[in-house]
Protein backbone atom coordinates (compact mmCIF):
# COMPACT_ATOMS: atom_id res chain seq x y z
CA UNK A 1 0.00 0.00 0.00
CA UNK A 2 1.46 3.32 -1.03
CA UNK A 3 -1.26 5.96 -1.03
CA UNK A 4 -0.95 9.16 -2.96
CA UNK A 5 -0.49 11.13 0.20
CA UNK A 6 2.68 9.18 0.74
CA UNK A 7 4.28 11.14 -2.03
CA UNK A 8 3.84 14.38 -0.15
CA UNK A 9 5.52 13.05 2.94
CA UNK A 10 8.26 11.47 0.93
CA UNK A 11 8.92 14.75 -0.80
CA UNK A 12 9.49 16.25 2.61
CA UNK A 13 11.97 13.52 3.37
CA UNK A 14 13.48 13.79 -0.05
CA UNK A 15 13.84 17.52 0.32
CA UNK A 16 15.76 16.89 3.48
CA UNK A 17 17.92 14.36 1.73
CA UNK A 18 18.51 16.71 -1.18
CA UNK A 19 19.52 19.45 1.18
CA UNK A 20 22.03 17.07 2.68
CA UNK A 21 23.86 17.29 -0.60
CA UNK A 22 25.00 20.68 0.64
CA UNK A 23 23.46 22.73 -2.09
CA UNK A 24 22.44 26.24 -1.31
CA UNK A 25 19.12 26.50 0.42
CA UNK A 26 16.56 27.12 -2.30
CA UNK A 27 14.94 30.51 -2.14
CA UNK A 28 11.39 29.15 -2.05
CA UNK A 29 11.92 26.74 0.80
CA UNK A 30 10.91 27.71 4.30
CA UNK A 31 14.04 28.76 6.10
CA UNK A 32 13.52 26.98 9.40
CA UNK A 33 12.48 23.58 8.11
CA UNK A 34 15.47 21.87 6.55
CA UNK A 35 17.81 21.69 9.51
CA UNK A 36 15.11 20.30 11.75
CA UNK A 37 14.00 17.72 9.21
CA UNK A 38 17.37 16.11 9.01
CA UNK A 39 18.23 16.22 12.67
CA UNK A 40 17.09 12.69 13.29
CA UNK A 41 20.23 10.69 12.83
CA UNK A 42 20.68 11.67 9.22
CA UNK A 43 24.17 11.56 7.83
CA UNK A 44 25.24 14.04 5.18
CA UNK A 45 26.07 12.57 1.83
CA UNK A 46 29.12 14.33 0.45
CA UNK A 47 28.96 12.97 -3.08
CA UNK A 48 25.57 12.33 -4.60
CA UNK A 49 25.59 10.19 -7.69
CA UNK A 50 24.34 12.18 -10.62
CA UNK A 51 22.86 10.13 -13.41
CA UNK A 52 20.95 12.77 -15.34
CA UNK A 53 22.09 13.65 -18.81
CA UNK A 54 24.24 16.78 -18.72
CA UNK A 55 22.65 18.47 -15.76
CA UNK A 56 22.46 22.22 -16.09
CA UNK A 57 22.84 24.53 -13.15
CA UNK A 58 19.77 26.35 -11.98
CA UNK A 59 20.78 29.54 -10.29
CA UNK A 60 17.30 30.49 -9.21
CA UNK A 61 16.71 27.57 -6.86
CA UNK A 62 20.15 26.33 -6.09
CA UNK A 63 19.22 22.82 -7.26
CA UNK A 64 21.05 21.46 -10.28
CA UNK A 65 18.94 19.47 -12.69
CA UNK A 66 19.47 15.74 -12.71
CA UNK A 67 18.61 12.59 -10.86
CA UNK A 68 20.05 12.06 -7.44
CA UNK A 69 20.14 8.99 -5.30
CA UNK A 70 20.18 9.93 -1.69
CA UNK A 71 22.32 8.17 0.82
CA UNK A 72 20.60 5.55 2.89
CA UNK A 73 19.44 7.50 5.92
CA UNK A 74 18.66 5.76 9.15
CA UNK A 75 15.61 7.15 10.89
CA UNK A 76 13.60 6.24 13.92
CA UNK A 77 11.33 4.26 11.65
CA UNK A 78 13.94 2.45 9.63
CA UNK A 79 16.14 3.10 6.65
CA UNK A 80 15.01 5.65 4.11
CA UNK A 81 16.49 6.07 0.68
CA UNK A 82 15.01 8.02 -2.22
CA UNK A 83 15.80 8.96 -5.78
CA UNK A 84 15.01 12.57 -6.60
CA UNK A 85 14.62 14.09 -10.04
CA UNK A 86 15.27 17.80 -10.41
CA UNK A 87 14.15 19.60 -13.56
CA UNK A 88 14.16 23.34 -14.05
CA UNK A 89 15.56 23.70 -10.57
CA UNK A 90 12.57 22.07 -8.91
CA UNK A 91 11.87 18.61 -7.59
CA UNK A 92 9.73 16.91 -10.20
CA UNK A 93 9.82 13.32 -9.03
CA UNK A 94 10.68 11.34 -5.97
CA UNK A 95 11.00 7.58 -6.05
CA UNK A 96 11.33 5.69 -2.80
CA UNK A 97 14.09 3.12 -3.08
CA UNK A 98 13.87 2.03 0.47
CA UNK A 99 11.22 2.79 3.06
CA UNK A 100 10.84 1.39 6.53
CA UNK A 101 8.32 -1.30 7.40
CA UNK A 102 7.67 -2.20 3.79
CA UNK A 103 7.29 -5.82 4.65
CA UNK A 104 5.14 -5.22 7.69
CA UNK A 105 1.50 -4.43 8.18
CA UNK A 106 2.46 -1.04 9.51
CA UNK A 107 3.39 0.33 6.11
CA UNK A 108 1.47 3.53 6.69
CA UNK A 109 3.83 4.70 9.39
CA UNK A 110 6.62 5.24 6.92
CA UNK A 111 4.71 8.17 5.50
CA UNK A 112 5.12 10.76 8.19
CA UNK A 113 4.94 14.41 7.54
CA UNK A 114 7.32 16.41 9.64
CA UNK A 115 6.46 20.09 9.53
CA UNK A 116 7.51 22.45 12.23
CA UNK A 117 4.87 22.83 14.86
CA UNK A 118 4.86 26.54 14.19
CA UNK A 119 3.52 25.92 10.70
CA UNK A 120 0.51 24.09 12.08
CA UNK A 121 -0.43 26.53 14.76
CA UNK A 122 -3.82 28.11 14.56
CA UNK A 123 -5.15 30.52 17.04
CA UNK A 124 -8.00 28.84 18.87
CA UNK A 125 -10.10 31.96 18.84
CA UNK A 126 -10.17 32.13 15.08
CA UNK A 127 -10.49 28.42 14.37
CA UNK A 128 -14.16 28.04 15.33
CA UNK A 129 -13.69 24.73 17.07
CA UNK A 130 -16.47 22.79 18.76
CA UNK A 131 -14.31 21.07 21.34
CA UNK A 132 -10.70 20.82 22.48
CA UNK A 133 -8.44 17.83 23.05
CA UNK A 134 -5.49 18.30 25.35
CA UNK A 135 -3.63 16.63 28.17
CA UNK A 136 -5.98 16.13 31.09
CA UNK A 137 -6.59 19.39 32.79
CA UNK A 138 -7.06 20.07 36.43
CA UNK A 139 -10.10 22.07 37.41
CA UNK A 140 -8.00 25.22 37.65
CA UNK A 141 -6.54 24.72 34.21
CA UNK A 142 -9.97 23.98 32.82
CA UNK A 143 -11.27 27.28 34.12
CA UNK A 144 -8.68 29.05 31.98
CA UNK A 145 -9.03 26.80 28.97
CA UNK A 146 -10.57 27.20 25.57
CA UNK A 147 -12.88 24.30 26.40
CA UNK A 148 -14.34 26.25 29.32
CA UNK A 149 -15.13 29.10 26.95
CA UNK A 150 -16.76 26.68 24.52
CA UNK A 151 -18.84 25.16 27.31
CA UNK A 152 -20.09 28.60 28.28
CA UNK A 153 -20.91 29.72 24.77
CA UNK A 154 -24.43 28.42 24.63
CA UNK B 1 -24.66 32.30 16.48
CA UNK B 2 -25.44 29.15 18.39
CA UNK B 3 -28.42 27.06 17.51
CA UNK B 4 -31.11 26.69 20.14
CA UNK B 5 -30.68 22.90 20.18
CA UNK B 6 -27.33 23.04 21.92
CA UNK B 7 -27.39 21.87 25.51
CA UNK B 8 -24.26 21.54 27.58
CA UNK B 9 -23.81 20.08 31.03
CA UNK B 10 -20.48 20.46 32.82
CA UNK B 11 -19.41 18.75 36.04
CA UNK B 12 -16.26 17.93 37.97
CA UNK B 13 -15.59 14.20 37.89
CA UNK B 14 -12.44 12.10 38.33
CA UNK B 15 -10.30 15.06 39.27
CA UNK B 16 -11.09 16.90 36.07
CA UNK B 17 -13.99 18.41 34.18
CA UNK B 18 -16.41 16.54 31.94
CA UNK B 19 -18.76 18.28 29.57
CA UNK B 20 -21.51 16.78 27.45
CA UNK B 21 -22.75 18.80 24.49
CA UNK B 22 -26.04 17.39 23.19
CA UNK B 23 -27.38 18.49 19.81
CA UNK B 24 -30.46 16.31 19.39
CA UNK B 25 -33.48 18.56 20.01
CA UNK B 26 -35.87 15.65 20.50
CA UNK B 27 -33.88 14.05 23.32
CA UNK B 28 -34.87 15.20 26.80
CA UNK B 29 -32.53 16.78 29.37
CA UNK B 30 -32.84 13.84 31.76
CA UNK B 31 -30.28 11.82 29.82
CA UNK B 32 -27.60 14.37 30.70
CA UNK B 33 -28.24 13.85 34.42
CA UNK B 34 -28.30 10.10 33.92
CA UNK B 35 -24.96 10.15 32.10
CA UNK B 36 -23.32 12.20 34.86
CA UNK B 37 -24.77 9.98 37.58
CA UNK B 38 -23.05 7.06 35.86
CA UNK B 39 -19.75 8.95 35.68
CA UNK B 40 -19.82 9.70 39.41
CA UNK B 41 -20.54 6.05 40.15
CA UNK B 42 -17.54 4.98 38.10
CA UNK B 43 -15.39 7.53 39.95
CA UNK B 44 -16.47 6.23 43.35
CA UNK B 45 -15.77 2.67 42.30
CA UNK B 46 -12.43 3.19 40.56
CA UNK B 47 -10.73 6.16 42.19
CA UNK B 48 -7.31 5.33 43.64
CA UNK B 49 -7.60 8.51 45.69
CA UNK B 50 -10.73 7.48 47.58
CA UNK B 51 -9.82 5.10 50.37
CA UNK B 52 -13.26 3.49 50.26
CA UNK B 53 -13.34 2.86 46.50
CA UNK B 54 -13.44 -0.74 45.38
CA UNK B 55 -10.14 -0.27 43.57
CA UNK B 56 -8.46 1.00 46.74
CA UNK B 57 -9.89 -1.82 48.83
CA UNK B 58 -8.95 -4.36 46.18
CA UNK B 59 -5.42 -2.94 46.11
CA UNK B 60 -5.15 -3.30 49.89
CA UNK B 61 -6.40 -6.87 49.76
CA UNK B 62 -9.61 -6.09 51.61
CA UNK B 63 -11.74 -7.25 48.69
CA UNK B 64 -11.31 -10.01 46.17
CA UNK B 65 -12.19 -9.43 42.53
CA UNK B 66 -15.31 -11.54 43.04
CA UNK B 67 -16.42 -9.16 45.78
CA UNK B 68 -16.28 -6.22 43.40
CA UNK B 69 -18.78 -4.96 40.84
CA UNK B 70 -18.37 -6.79 37.50
CA UNK B 71 -17.15 -3.52 35.94
CA UNK B 72 -13.98 -3.81 38.02
CA UNK B 73 -13.10 -7.15 36.48
CA UNK B 74 -13.92 -5.77 33.03
CA UNK B 75 -11.64 -2.75 33.47
CA UNK B 76 -8.81 -4.79 34.96
CA UNK B 77 -9.08 -7.22 32.04
CA UNK B 78 -8.68 -4.21 29.74
CA UNK B 79 -5.67 -3.11 31.77
CA UNK B 80 -4.12 -6.53 31.39
CA UNK B 81 -4.71 -6.51 27.62
CA UNK B 82 -3.01 -3.13 27.42
CA UNK B 83 -0.13 -4.19 29.64
CA UNK B 84 0.58 -6.96 27.15
CA UNK B 85 -0.03 -4.81 24.06
CA UNK B 86 2.42 -2.19 25.35
CA UNK B 87 4.93 -4.76 26.56
CA UNK B 88 4.62 -3.45 30.08
CA UNK B 89 4.83 0.27 29.37
CA UNK B 90 1.24 0.60 30.53
CA UNK B 91 0.82 -1.21 33.80
CA UNK B 92 -2.05 -0.36 36.16
CA UNK B 93 -0.35 -2.38 38.86
CA UNK B 94 3.12 -0.94 38.68
CA UNK B 95 3.37 2.66 37.53
CA UNK B 96 2.69 4.57 40.71
CA UNK B 97 5.66 5.34 42.93
CA UNK B 98 3.57 4.39 45.96
CA UNK B 99 2.68 1.05 44.41
CA UNK B 100 -1.06 1.61 44.49
CA UNK B 101 -3.25 -0.12 41.93
CA UNK B 102 -4.26 2.67 39.56
CA UNK B 103 -6.21 1.94 36.38
CA UNK B 104 -6.89 5.65 35.78
CA UNK B 105 -5.20 5.48 32.39
CA UNK B 106 -8.10 3.36 31.22
CA UNK B 107 -11.01 4.42 33.41
CA UNK B 108 -11.59 7.94 32.18
CA UNK B 109 -11.95 6.96 28.53
CA UNK B 110 -13.92 3.89 29.46
CA UNK B 111 -16.31 5.95 31.61
CA UNK B 112 -16.79 8.52 28.83
CA UNK B 113 -17.62 5.73 26.41
CA UNK B 114 -20.13 4.42 28.89
CA UNK B 115 -21.70 7.89 29.06
CA UNK B 116 -21.88 7.87 25.26
CA UNK B 117 -23.71 4.56 25.55
CA UNK B 118 -26.25 6.15 27.88
CA UNK B 119 -26.88 8.87 25.30
CA UNK B 120 -27.11 6.28 22.53
CA UNK B 121 -29.71 4.36 24.48
CA UNK B 122 -31.76 7.51 24.89
CA UNK B 123 -31.82 8.00 21.14
CA UNK B 124 -29.17 10.69 20.90
CA UNK B 125 -26.97 10.53 17.83
CA UNK B 126 -25.40 14.00 17.69
CA UNK B 127 -23.27 14.86 20.68
CA UNK B 128 -19.80 15.55 21.99
CA UNK B 129 -18.37 14.36 25.28
CA UNK B 130 -15.23 16.06 26.56
CA UNK B 131 -13.59 14.16 29.40
CA UNK B 132 -10.91 16.50 30.68
CA UNK B 133 -9.45 16.96 27.23
CA UNK B 134 -10.31 13.56 25.80
CA UNK B 135 -13.12 13.71 23.28
CA UNK B 136 -15.88 11.60 21.79
CA UNK B 137 -17.88 13.07 18.90
CA UNK B 138 -20.92 11.48 17.30
CA UNK B 139 -22.95 12.59 14.32
CA UNK B 140 -22.91 16.30 13.54
CA UNK B 141 -22.98 19.48 15.61
CA UNK B 142 -25.45 20.91 13.14
CA UNK B 143 -26.91 19.44 9.96
CA UNK B 144 -24.40 19.19 7.15
CA UNK B 145 -21.11 19.69 8.91
CA UNK B 146 -18.67 17.61 10.91
CA UNK B 147 -17.37 18.35 14.40
CA UNK B 148 -14.30 20.56 14.60
CA UNK B 149 -11.92 19.23 17.22
CA UNK B 150 -8.96 21.36 18.18
CA UNK B 151 -5.78 19.80 19.54
CA UNK B 152 -4.24 22.07 22.13
CA UNK B 153 -0.79 23.38 21.42
CA UNK B 154 1.50 21.85 24.07
CA UNK B 155 3.25 25.13 24.79
CA UNK B 156 0.61 27.77 24.15
CA UNK B 157 -2.67 27.24 26.03
CA UNK B 158 -4.71 29.40 23.69
CA UNK B 159 -3.32 28.04 20.44
CA UNK B 160 -4.05 24.87 18.53
CA UNK B 161 -1.51 22.44 17.18
CA UNK B 162 -4.07 20.85 14.88
CA UNK B 163 -7.69 20.92 13.82
CA UNK B 164 -9.60 17.71 13.09
CA UNK B 165 -12.89 17.28 11.29
CA UNK B 166 -14.87 14.16 12.14
CA UNK B 167 -18.37 12.79 12.55
CA UNK B 168 -17.67 9.74 14.69
CA UNK B 169 -14.35 9.69 16.43
CA UNK B 170 -12.57 9.47 19.76
CA UNK B 171 -9.54 11.71 20.32
CA UNK B 172 -7.24 11.62 23.35
CA UNK B 173 -4.12 13.61 24.14
CA UNK B 174 -1.35 12.92 26.61
CA UNK B 175 1.29 15.41 27.53
CA UNK B 176 3.41 16.61 30.38
CA UNK B 177 2.30 20.22 30.16
CA UNK B 178 -0.86 20.16 32.26
CA UNK B 179 -0.43 17.99 35.31
CA UNK B 180 3.33 18.02 35.28
CA UNK B 181 5.47 15.06 34.33
CA UNK B 182 2.93 12.51 35.45
CA UNK B 183 3.17 10.01 32.65
CA UNK B 184 5.90 7.46 33.02
CA UNK B 185 6.94 4.19 31.55
CA UNK B 186 5.90 1.61 34.11
CA UNK B 187 8.87 -0.58 33.25
CA UNK B 188 11.37 1.79 34.79
CA UNK B 189 9.24 4.68 36.09
CA UNK B 190 11.29 7.10 34.07
CA UNK B 191 9.49 10.13 32.75
CA UNK B 192 9.44 10.42 29.01
CA UNK B 193 10.97 13.63 27.71
CA UNK B 194 11.07 12.97 23.98
CA UNK B 195 7.55 14.14 23.22
CA UNK B 196 5.67 17.26 24.24
CA UNK B 197 2.35 15.64 23.45
CA UNK B 198 0.79 12.59 21.87
CA UNK B 199 -2.70 12.70 20.41
CA UNK B 200 -4.40 9.51 19.28
CA UNK B 201 -7.60 9.26 17.25
CA UNK B 202 -9.67 6.17 16.59
CA UNK B 203 -13.01 4.49 17.20
CA UNK B 204 -12.78 3.90 20.96
CA UNK B 205 -11.87 6.53 23.53
CA UNK B 206 -10.75 3.85 25.97
CA UNK B 207 -8.09 2.73 23.52
CA UNK B 208 -7.28 6.18 22.15
CA UNK B 209 -6.64 7.32 25.71
CA UNK B 210 -4.60 4.27 26.67
CA UNK B 211 -2.57 4.38 23.45
CA UNK B 212 -1.90 8.10 23.92
CA UNK B 213 -0.69 7.48 27.46
CA UNK B 214 1.49 4.53 26.47
CA UNK B 215 2.72 6.13 23.25
CA UNK B 216 3.69 9.29 25.09
CA UNK B 217 5.59 7.29 27.68
CA UNK B 218 7.45 5.42 24.92
CA UNK B 219 8.70 8.69 23.46
CA UNK B 220 9.46 8.95 19.75
CA UNK B 221 9.23 5.21 19.25
CA UNK B 222 5.66 5.46 20.50
CA UNK B 223 4.62 7.25 17.30
CA UNK B 224 5.26 4.19 15.16
CA UNK B 225 3.83 1.97 17.85
CA UNK B 226 0.52 3.84 17.89
CA UNK B 227 0.37 3.89 14.09
CA UNK B 228 0.68 0.11 14.10
CA UNK B 229 -2.45 -0.28 16.22
CA UNK B 230 -5.27 -1.15 13.79
CA UNK B 231 -7.76 1.69 13.47
CA UNK B 232 -5.74 4.21 15.50
CA UNK B 233 -3.59 7.09 14.34
CA UNK B 234 -0.99 9.24 16.14
CA UNK B 235 -0.27 12.96 16.03
CA UNK B 236 2.80 13.77 18.07
CA UNK B 237 4.75 16.91 18.88
CA UNK B 238 8.38 16.17 19.60
CA UNK B 239 10.53 18.00 22.10
CA UNK B 240 12.16 19.83 19.19
CA UNK B 241 8.75 21.11 18.18
CA UNK B 242 8.34 18.90 15.17
CA UNK B 243 4.99 17.37 14.30
CA UNK B 244 4.69 13.75 13.25
CA UNK B 245 1.50 12.06 12.26
CA UNK B 246 0.38 9.07 10.26
CA UNK B 247 -1.57 8.95 7.02
CA UNK B 248 -4.59 7.82 8.99
CA UNK B 249 -4.50 10.99 11.04
CA UNK B 250 -4.08 13.17 7.97
CA UNK B 251 -7.55 12.18 6.73
CA UNK B 252 -9.09 14.02 9.69
CA UNK B 253 -6.84 17.02 9.27
CA UNK B 254 -7.90 17.59 5.70
CA UNK B 255 -11.57 16.54 5.72
CA UNK B 256 -14.05 19.35 5.42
Amino acid sequence: MMPTRAAVAIVATALAVVLLFSFKTPAQSRPRTPAADVSQGATPSPSPSVSGASPSPSVASGFKDGTYTGQDVFTQFGDVQVKVTIAGGRITDVQPLQMPFEKQRSAEISQFAGPQLHDEVLQAQSAQIDTLSGATYTSDAYAQSVQAALDQAH
Amino acid sequence: MMTSTRRIKVEHVMGTVFSIDLRDPEVGDAVLDEAFTGLHQVDQRFSPFMAASEISRLGRGELTLDDCHPDVAAVLALCEDLRQATRGVFNAWGWRADGRLDPSGVVKGWAAERAAGVLDQAGASNFCINAGGDVIVRGEPEPGRSWRIGVRHPQEPLALAALLHARDLAVATSGAYERGDHISDARNREVSRELLSMTVAGPSLTLSDAYATAGFAMGESGIAWVAAQPGYAPYAVTREGRVRYSDGFATWLSAG
